[in-house]
């Protein structure tokens, strides 16, 4: 059936959208506002395309499902918001420390608990980056538009593949539930990232966890011939637990910069009207929509602002704000919490310049007016 | 005789429980099953939480997951929802699957998925030191309950029951050859199973409550075992300190994972993918 | 039940790096022939043993193999 390449969406459709696309086979949620819309989709849309849909009891057993769908060869997410995200952080660990791929969406609403079930906020900037306990590296990526949010889950999809790692997907209850225009890319201009080796390995010779040169190990799915051992416990190379001091470290240095290498492939920034600014604004997410606006705004008046938008949030684009440290008299930070990037913005700029914050946690965006006053204020 | 090496990883022993844990006996009827029903190897994943009993699948030759407390189910459930065709057993103990994992216990028996689970109740949480767990029974003592326990226990089969298990069995480590058989029939059936497999912990149980050695525990389980036969025939009072042994629930309903495939199957015939 | 007598005797082999001593074996043989010395367990008395395999079955550390050539 002949589908419209143009369609107008929400970002929680383009979301699952992407996925499909991106070849998602499983998704295991547990309903929550903002993101059900991700679920309920799915839901339709899994058994049609050969993939699993299930809801689960809760959000911790929704993140065992998708590691366990992930272990078992399936390309596999899960979409939550705030609360849900706090339940999963445990598995999100677990999925880090045994370097099994999933995506994690989460609708950010306003928090903490309950907070606001149905209005924005950008809260869980740092929850993201730390909310599962011990050193741990992670990819967290901000859509700032339905078609944005449509091509970073796939995006989402190809990273957690390449490099075995956790990747949360931070969509905000704005981008989740606008609608917008989105014309689908054609399918052979997707790029699609496979999982390194799903072939039968013969015998015990597969060693699950060996340090490569790349430092992301082949992963070789259960029931395809290899019956290795996965642990969340500090393990060796061969998957089984360890208390060699030397064998603890060597993986936990091991896991810790495996995406070093990788950097700036990973971190994807975009930069407006920065050649020459010098009111330098950081945003992400809905936010960006109004920093840009404010931008354009301040341009029209001769003011030389610029934006950088990162996709990525982490690892953070410090050296693409650090490389205008000097550059710019000022940054601007506006985001939906109390200055959780403003921070980073300041240690990515070195302290050189004032990083001035504008900030909302009432529940409400932030208007392109607020900040384009803030940018006025400042020359 | 039965070659119990074929199926260990040799290099991880000896075990890690103490001397006189029942767990190795019930480890040793789940292999004998798995023998019987002749299993390939590579088509059995074994996936664990946390705990003592937790710590089994990793002395196995299968495709072995030893996940977070609570949790195996979780991750069992992604397993066979995506490889329906390999036979997901799960290992865990009372506290592991009725306190901190209970609720995925109770809607993976009511979802009635096909995982086999063979639960370790040894009535404490030994691998962290005796703590009082979900199944200690009324005044029991443990290093949580030093003045015993005030609260009451789980009854772990009943609980799968209520909650729509396909399967339910419940024996001894004493009687090693009866949890053969059971396991053998909880692996075989479709639907959600579960054995309730009763085992001594000296250790941390054992001497705290002046129960002895795990020979002596062994004994009283010999001593205390009614078969559900002869139960349903006991009052309440009769049954008070039994352990009520063999099949408690066996019965056929739908299964979860077949039914997605009906789902499937349907569309696939149908060949339309977009909507 | 075959009434020939057995030709051979039944083998017992005790991996005693593996044995901890729990002396679940001893307890339940019903021919006792089996016990304890130095915390882990021995063959007492070999020429009782029926090969009915309830040690090997016990034994929580895969410490213990009846082996049996007749059977």
């Amino acid at each position: 059936m002949a589908t419209s390449r143009t369609r107008i969406l929400s970002g929680n459709e383009a979301c699952a959208e992407g996925a499909l696309a991106a070849g998602v086979r499983f998704f295991g949620g547990y309903p929550i506002t903002p993101s059900s819309e991700i679920a309920e989709e799915l839901s339709r849309k899994l058994p049609r395309h050969g993939g699993i849909f299930i809801q689960m009891e809760d959000e911790i057993a929704s993140i065992g499902s998708v590691i366990g769908a992930s272990i078992a060869g399936s390309k596999a997410m899960t979409a939550t918001s705030g609360p849900g995200f706090s339940l999963m952080q445990e598995n999100i660990g677990y999925a880090c420390m045994a370097e099994i791929p999933c995506v994690i969406v989460n609708v950010m609403r306003g928090g903490p608990s309950t907070g606001l079930p149905t209005m924005p906020s950008q809260g869980d900037v740092m929850q993201a980056r730390w909310g599962t306990h011990g050193d741990h590296p992670i990819i967290a990526l901000a859509p700032f538009s339905v078609r944005e949010t449509f091509d970073l889950t796939i995006r989402a999809f190809n990273l957690t593949e390449a490099f075995r790692i956790p990747v949360v997907l931070l969509l905000d209850e704005i981008i989740g539930h606008v609608n917008e225009k989105l014309t689908f890319p054609d399918p052979e201009e997707i790029r699609v990232v496979e999982r390194k080796s799903g072939r039968k390995i013969n015998g015990q010779d597969y060693l699950p966890y060996r340090v490569t040169e790349s430092g992301v190990p082949p992963m070789v799915s259960f029931g395809e011939g290899a019956r290795y051992h996965i642990t969340g416990l500090a393990h060796d190379e061969t998957g089984f637990p360890t208390n060699d001091p030397e064998k603890i470290d060597q993986l936990l240095r091991r896991l810790n910069s495996k995406l070093d290498a990788h950097r700036d492939e990973i971190v994807e920034v975009e930069y407006s009207n920065m050649d020459d600014a010098e009111i330098g604004l950081v945003a992400y997410g809905s936010t960006a929509r109004s920093a840009r606006y404010a931008v354009r705004s301040a341009r029209e008046k001769g003011i030389a602002a610029g934006l950088i938008r990162p996709r990525t949030l982490w690892p953070f684009a410090d050296r693409e704000i650090g490389a205008y440290a000097d550059q710019v008299k000022a940054w601007i930070v506006p985001e939906m919490n109390l200055g959780q990037i403003a921070t980073q913005v300041e240690c990515a700029s070195r302290f050189s310049r004032p990083v001035h914050r504008i900030n909302r946690v009432d529940g409400n965006p932030i208007n392109p007016v607020d900040i384009l006053k803030k940018i006025e204020d400042l020359v | 005789m039965f070659d119990y090496e074929q199926y260990l990883r040799k290099s991880k022993m000896p075990l890690i429980w103490c001397a006189g844990c029942g767990d190795g006996i019930v480890m040793k009827a789940m292999l004998r099953a798995i023998h019987k029903l002749q299993i390939a190897k590579d088509d059995i994943c074994m996936v664990s939480g946390i705990g003592c009993s937790s710590r089994l699948p990793g002395y196995l030759d299968f495709n072995t997951l030893h996940t977070t407390h609570g949790r195996a189910i979780t991750f069992a459930t992604g397993i066979k929802m995506v490889k329906p065709e390999l036979h997901v057993i799960v290992i865990t103990g009372d506290g592991d699957a009725t306190a901190i994992g209970g609720n995925h216990f109770i809607h993976a028996a009511r979802r009635n998925i096909d995982l086999t689970v063979i639960l370790f109740n040894n009535h404490i949480y030994g691998m962290t030191g005796g703590q009082v767990s979900p199944t200690t029974p009324f005044t029991k003592h443990a290093s949580t309950a030093p003045y015993g326990n005030i609260e009451n226990p789980f009854d772990i089969s009943g609980l799968a029951a209520a909650a729509g298990a396909s399967f339910v069995a419940r024996a001894t480590a004493y009687n090693a050859i009866q949890l053969e058989k059971l396991i053998q029939k909880a692996i075989e059936k479709k639907g959600f199973s579960v054995v309730e497999a009763m085992t001594p912990c000296p250790t941390t149980y054992g001497r705290r409550n002046r129960e002895g050695t795990g020979v002596d525990m062994l004994l009283y389980q010999k001593d205390n075992s009614v078969p559900v036969a002869k139960a349903n025939k006991m009052d309440a009072e009769e049954l008070q300190g039994k352990i009520v042994t063999g099949v408690l629930v066996d019965r056929e309903k739908a299964e979860c994972r077949q039914e997605y495939q009906n789902l499937l199957d349907h569309f696939s015939k149908e060949g339309e993918v977009d909507s | 039940m075959k009434t020939t007598s057995k030709v051979k005797k039944p083998r017992i082999e005790i991996n005693k790096e593996w044995c901890k001593g729990c002396a679940i074996c001893v307890e339940f043989c019903p021919q006792s022939v089996l016990e304890m010395r130095d915390g882990i367990v021995h063959v007492r008395d070999l020429d009782a043993c029926t090969a009915c395999q309830l040690c090997e079955i016990r034994c929580p550390d895969f410490a213990i193999h009846v082996i049996d050539e007749d059977k």
